[in-house]
Formats: structure tokens, sequence, C-alpha cells
């Protein structure tokens, strides 16, 4: 591949950017925990929109920023970062929206974020932005907490050449003055800032590669003009993170240009420290005199001494957890109740208005039903998302990680894939989509593959329907199956995740530092966590949601139509208006809804998975059984109380179906549902993937379908081949 | 010279090198962990393993086995 290079093609300037945008791109850069979100909120105030970063599971919250005179410019919050010298996709995208790459607008500034509390760390991040030629306002944050401590801002203004305003978002202080310096530095001159010069040998190398520099890299394309020195640091970023080609497909190597891979790997190695030593060299001349002494941290040390406790730290965090699982478990309940309540009683008015019909039945089943299965799922994500919002702020959710990382890692999850997996005994859904508080793709990947097989509240209804009806002995022995059943899927999560990070290449574990922030406890904002509820319930309702909605009709539409009954049925509609009695006509109205239900395309499908599903002990009742549950695994229940004629109100304590199941013959005449069915059909629940939400969410979180494909196929051969052995072994012993 | 995984808790050591995979050893050193900066391995986690260390003022997470490849000397 050639490309032309910096130095072989200076005629198109401006070629991809406009040098006076109509509405200015600033971008804010900086750390993890120094801030930014809470700063970004402020800036933008109701104009932030949270959205993907195209084809990567990268969140960006974007907003629209006024500046003084009116002018209007757009903010993007970067995600945190030490520094733009990328490795994982996270970074690099630091990087891209920084100076303008792979398809990020060039932004016009930069806004850095300088923890007031760490300025040395923070500054790091800002000399390479300064070398990089972007033009960089320093917003310093956390100036009420440093208190004495904090850097003058116009001395460190002087020290690193750029803009200093101190903001205190809480308030609204320094707000304007931030507006107004972006402002200013807006009409600035770009112009690369080195604060350190490269030694003989690295100024050989960076000359090197900046001839191998890509035109559409060069400033000279970028800005329109070409900025001395910039170009050098980009050079210099191009021989810290490039690294020969693996020839690996699935390592996320960066994208750059072979010429440019190429011209780095000539160069000799090593080839990074000499850039880091000087900065930090430069820092820690400039930085000290500013800053008088270090920040006040007694009260995180004492909290740290309790919390990180060896003993009290881990009641306390088995503390955390309970309240954390007991809200998602029983707090969520009574509204989630009251929701599906609301769509009964919605869709029972509407036939009421609209009388009985195909229609009405698509609107009240269909609609309605759907509508109130995406609703039902709220009340926990706004849960998850209020304590996850809370522990994460106030610095509670990184101390997560600290204490389980031990037991996590040896299953090659992330320390924090704790809070996920733990949620996922709730609902898979809000489980999925906390995953996001983990920084790596892999981590995140890896952790959404598992947490659906944790025993979700869904799956309670099957099991206390089947241990109910064909679990024969005491009470003790229901109670410890179900215990049984937590466990397993805990077991089978733990080993699912320790054997796909050992086999699927995706999955496996890159050798990067395992080195995390344990920031300072901080009270939250209640309006940040209110933001991020509002934004990541938004976000399920818009792109998960409607494909949940849709496939609920789907669903719907499969167990109703075509409405056939077949031949020599008697016509229950005449023998309803004959039934003596409201029982009598009860029950004529439920065969009639069995028949239909066995005669719909969904039936017809449980007939024909009927040879695939036998081995396993079911028949095709309970093919439609799981066919319906793929609406939402509870569903399995209502269906089979439509099957059996029981009526769908049917759930998991009625007794008319536990008998019914009882009763049922196969056609030998022996009981086809035997204990050993019963703990087949609880072991395929525990591990198939039936569940369309969790897909929808896992397509939604992963921005692609080879993941939710993969969950489903693995997960569902996982499921028959298991509950195979199980219900064949249990056979050959005599047990069937 | 012992490493930061030896190193007894509350002690205030002095970078001397970071070794290890590039990646790993770049990453740390643009966190401030350069040869020279004081560090001090505050608590160990209730199950062994990581450790907490305090850095510049800021306190971070890191494996033992991260640890190790830290060198450090007596201050």
């Amino acid at each position: 591949m050639t490309q032309a290079s910096c130095h072989g093609d200076r005629s198109r300037p401006g070629a991809l950017h406009d040098p006076i945008p109509t509405r200015p791109q600033l971008v804010l850069a900086g750390n993890p925990n120094v801030g930014k979100t809470t700063l970004f909120n402020a800036l933008t105030g109701s104009s932030a929109k949270v959205s993907n970063y195209p084809g990567i599971t990268v969140e960006v919250a974007s907003g629209a920023l006024t500046l003084p005179g009116g002018r209007i410019a757009d903010l993007r919050d970067l995600p945190g970062t030490y520094s733009v010298n990328a490795r994982s996709a996270e970074e690099q995208i630091a990087l891209d929206a920084l100076i303008g790459l792979d398809g990020a607008p060039v932004p016009d500034a930069v806004v850095v974020c300088i923890d007031a509390t760490q300025v040395a760390r923070a500054a790091y991040l800002l000399l390479q932005c300064q070398e990089l030629g972007a033009r960089c306002v320093v917003a310093l944050t956390m100036v009420d907490e440093a208190g004495a401590a904090a850097p003058d801002p116009h001395a460190l203004a002087g020290a690193l050449g750029c803009e200093v305003v101190a903001v205190t978002a809480r308030t609204g202080k320094g707000l304007d003055e931030l507006r107004a310096a972006i402002d200013r530095a807006l009409r600035a001159e770009r112009r690369a800032v080195w604060h350190w010069q490269p030694g003989r040998a690295l100024r050989a190398r960076i000359d090197a590669v900046t001839a191998a520099l890509p035109t559409a890299w060069c400033t000279a394309t970028r800005h329109g003009a070409a900025v001395p020195g910039a170009d050098d640091a980009l050079a210099l970023w191009a021989l810290t993170c490039i690294e020969p080609r693996t020839g690996d497909p699935d390592d996320d190597e960066l994208k750059v240009p072979d010429a440019l891979r190429a011209a780095v790997v000539a160069e000799p190695a090593p080839r990074d420290d000499e850039a880091v030593l000087a900065r930090w060299a430069w820092l820690d001349t400039e930085i000290p005199p500013l800053v008088s002494r270090p920040p006040d941290r007694t009260l995180t040390r004492r909290i740290d001494r309790v919390l990180l406790h060896r003993a009290a730290g881990f009641a306390a965090f088995l503390a955390v957890m309970s309240v954390l699982f007991m809200s998602l478990f029983w707090w969520a309940q009574p509204v989630i109740d009251a929701i599906d309540e609301l769509f009964k009683w919605c869709g029972l008015e509407l036939q009421g208005v609209l009388g009985a019909g195909i229609f009405t039945d698509f609107l009240r089943q269909g609609v309605i039903g759907g509508v109130g299965t995406v609703l039902k799922f709220l009340p926990q994500i706004l849960l998850l998302f209020l304590f996850l919002g809370f522990l994460e702020d106030c610095g509670y959710l990184a101390r997560v990680a600290y204490l389980m990382d031990r037991i996590m890692r040896s299953m090659n999850l992330h320390g924090r894939a704790f809070v996920p997996m733990l949620s996922g005994f709730a609902c898979a859904v809000p489980a999925l989509m906390a995953t996001r508080t983990m920084e790596r793709r892999r981590d995140r990947i890896l952790t959404m593959m598992v947490v659906p097989l944790m025993t979700c509240s869904a799956r309670l209804p099957v099991y206390t329907l089947v241990i109910g009806a064909l679990i024969p002995g005491s009470l003790w022995i229901k109670s410890l199956l179900m215990v049984g059943m937590y466990l397993f899927s805990v077991v089978t999560a733990l080993i699912a995740a320790w054997v796909l990070s050992r086999t699927f290449k995706p999955l496996k574990a890159k050798r990067l530092p395992f080195v995390i922030e344990l920031p300072p406890y901080r009270w939250p904002r209640p309006g940040d966590v209110v933001r991020m509820m509002w934004s990541k319930s938004s976000m399920f309702l818009r792109e998960a949601g409607t494909v949940i909605l849709a496939c609920s009709i789907a669903l719907w539409a499969l167990l109703y139509f075509p409405r056939h009954v077949p031949d020599g049925t008697p016509d229950y509609d005449a023998l309803v208006e004959r039934a003596p009695s409201d029982g009598a006509r009860d029950s004529l109205r439920a065969e009639k809804r069995a028949i239909l239900l066995e005669n719909s395309y969904g039936g017809r499908l449980g007939h024909a998975i009927e040879p695939a599903i036998k081995p396993l002990g079911f028949d095709w009742k309970i093919g439609v059984g799981i066919i319906g549950a793929f609406a939402a695994r509870e569903v399995f229940v209502s269906t089979l109380g439509i099957v059996y004629a029981v009526g769908d109100e049917a759930d998991e304590q009625s007794e008319p179906l536990r008998q019914a199941l009882r009763d049922e013959r196969d056609s030998h005449g022996a009981r086809a549902y035997t204990p050993l069915v019963g703990i087949s059909l609880m072991i395929f629940f525990a591990l198939a993937c039936q569940c369309m939400s969790t897909l929808a969410v896992v397509r939604r979180e992963t921005a692609s379908l080879r993941w939710p494909v993969f969950l489903f196929g693995y997960m569902g051969v996982l499921a028959w081949v298991t509950s195979f052995c199980v219900f064949q072994l249990g056979r050959l012993l005599g047990l069937g | 010279m012992t490493s930061l995984a030896e190193t007894p808790l509350g002690r205030a050591v002095a970078v001397h090198a970071v070794d290890g995979a590039r990646a790993f050893r770049r990453r740390l050193l643009e966190m401030g962990l350069v040869p020279g900066t004081t560090v001090r391995v505050v608590t160990i986690a209730p199950l062994g393993d990581p450790l907490r260390i305090e850095v510049r003022g800021g306190q971070w997470s890191i494996r033992r086995a991260e640890a190790a490849q830290i060198q450090v000397a007596p201050r």
C-alpha cells in the first residue's frame, strides 16, 4: 500500500477541514474521576445526548454549549483516559477525537480537565494534547475539595502555557470564564507546544516517521495549514503505540496505514521511554512549586480503614451488595406488578370499547402486551443505575473491583463484573447494561456472555411450577432443589467464563495491566446520577425496547394465527351459548383457546420441534411453552395454562395447572412428565438463552449481531446437551 | 534491589525501574511511576491480592504479579 506522506503532498490544504466552521467542535478530555462528567453536564445543560461510537461499544455524550456572544459550539465528552497513547479501542477514541482522525471531526479546541488535587498526573494528558497542536483550555476541577492545596490558576497557566480556569461545576462558579476562555482559544492561532526536546536519536526517529505519515493525518490537511511540531507529535505517538503486525485478525491492533506501520517497525526498539520520562521530568520540576501541600485525604483514609479492612471491609461489601440485590429483587417487584396490572386493565378497557375481534386481540395482546413487556424492565434498570451511579460516583465501585479481583480474576473476569453478575439474579437486562462500568470491551463482552446464565427472577415461576407439580417429596427437598438451581447457575456462569476466555479468541485475556485507580470518596451529585438513570433508560427504550416490542408482536402473531380449527372440532361458540353455567362457559372458552393455540403457527412449530426435544423428555406442549417463553421466561407458565385449557390467568401456584401436568399421559398411557422430565426442563430453562429481551440488549450493547447470535447458540447447545445427558442418564439409571 | 510486591506494608520506597511487557511498562510510567517516584503499599486486599498502593497522592489497586515487575529501592 502506498500512502502519500506529509512531505510528499501538500497540495490539498483544507481539503477536509473548513477553517471557520459554523459550529465550533469542542472536546472535553481528562483522566477518569476528575469531575469531567459533572463539568460536561454543567456546560451543556439539557442538550446532552448519549450515543455509541459507530461499531464499538463506547458511549459518547455530546451536547451544545453557548459561547459568549451567543455562538453555539458542539461539545463531546471523551472517555476518561490517562494518556493518548492508545492500546485499547477506548483509548484510541480519545486520540481520534483529539486530533480528528478516523472520521471524527477535527476539534477546534480541547478542554482538558485537571483535577486540582492531582495536578501533575492530569497535566500529563494536557502535555500530549499541546504537543499534538490542539488549542487547549484547562478547566481546573475539584478546587473546593483541594482547598488550600489547589494551585493558583494564574501561576499554573503561566507554567503550562495555556489558559486555566478554576471551575466549581456544582455551583456554576467559573463556567462563564471557562466559556470566555474557550472563545478566546478558538480565535487563537494553532501551535504545538513542546515542554521538552527529544534527544538526537529520538529526533532522527521522529523525522523518519513524520515523513511516512499519511496525508490525511498531517496538520496541513487537517487544519488547512501545517502546524510546526504537531506532525512530530503524531509521529512520536506512532513510534510509541504501533506494534509489528501479529497477523492475528482478532487482535485489536491499531488501524494505521501499512506504510506508517512499516516505517515505525523499521526503527529500533525501545522507542517510547524517553518521551514519557521527559514529560514527567518537566512536570516534576514545574508543578510541585505551584502546589503548596498535598490535599487532605484524612476522610478517605478513615473510610478505607473500615471499608477495605480484611474482615469489616468484607462484611460491609456483603451488606452493600445485599441491599442492592434485595432492592432489585423486592423493591422493584411491586412497581413491576403495578405496570403489569395497568396494562392488563388498559387491554380490558380497550376490549370494552372495541369489542372482540382480531384487531382488538392484536392491540391488546400484541401491542399493549409488548409495550408492557418493555416497560416492565424500567423499574429494575432505574434502580440498578441509581445504585451504580451512586456507588461509582462516591468511589466505592472501584473498590468492589479491588475486593473481588482475586475471585473474579480466577475466571478471567474483571473485578467489576461482580455487580452485573449479581444483578443477573434479578434480571439479565439491567445487568447487561451495567457492564458499561468496565472500561475494556473484552471484559464487557465476556461478562455479557455469562450474565444470562444467572438465575433471573423470570425463571422462578417456571421452577416453582415444575417443582410444585412434578417433584415429589417434602417441602425441604423442594426448597433444596430451588437453592440447588441457584448454585447451579452460579457455577455454570463461572465455568462458562473460564472456558470461553480460554477457548474463544476475542474473549481471551490480554496482558494489559490491571491497575485501577481508587479515587477519594466523594459525595455523588444527585443531578449526575439522575441524568445517567435517564440516559440509560431512554437509550434502553429507544434502541432495545423497539426491538423487544417488534419481537413480542411477532411472537404474538405466531401463537395467534391462522385461527383455523381442524375439521370435526365442535362449534365452541354455539356450545358456549347453550352452556348451563358460567363455569361451564369458561371451561368451553378455554378449550377453544387450547385448540386454536395448538393449530397456530407456533403450535405447529411446537409439533415440528418435538423430535428435537423428545430426547430431553419434552413433548410438543412443552415445545409450545418454550416458544412462548421466548417473550419472557415466565410466559412459559401462562402458555401451558392455555395449552391445558385452564386459562391464561394460570400462574405457577395454580393447582389445576399443576394437576393437569401430573395427569398428562404419553402414548403408552404412562405419566408423561416424570420428576426426571421436570429436572431436565429446569436445566433447559437454566441454560438456554430463550429470552428475546436479553438478545436485544446484547445486540445493542455490543453494537453487533455476532454476539447475540453467539450467545443464543452457545447457551442453546449447552442447554440441549446438558438436558439430554441428564434425561438419558436418568432413564438408564431407572429414574424415568 | 527488591520488587514492590515484597515491600513491607506502609514503608515508603522509591521506584527504580519498571519491567515487563511494553504496554504495561508504558502505562505505569505514564501514570507517573517513573524512576525516583515515592510509592507505598498501603494494604493488601482481604483475599491476599491485589495490593493497594499510594503514588503521588493517589491510590491504585495493582495485582501482586504486576507489583513484582516494579523494582524499588529504599529511600
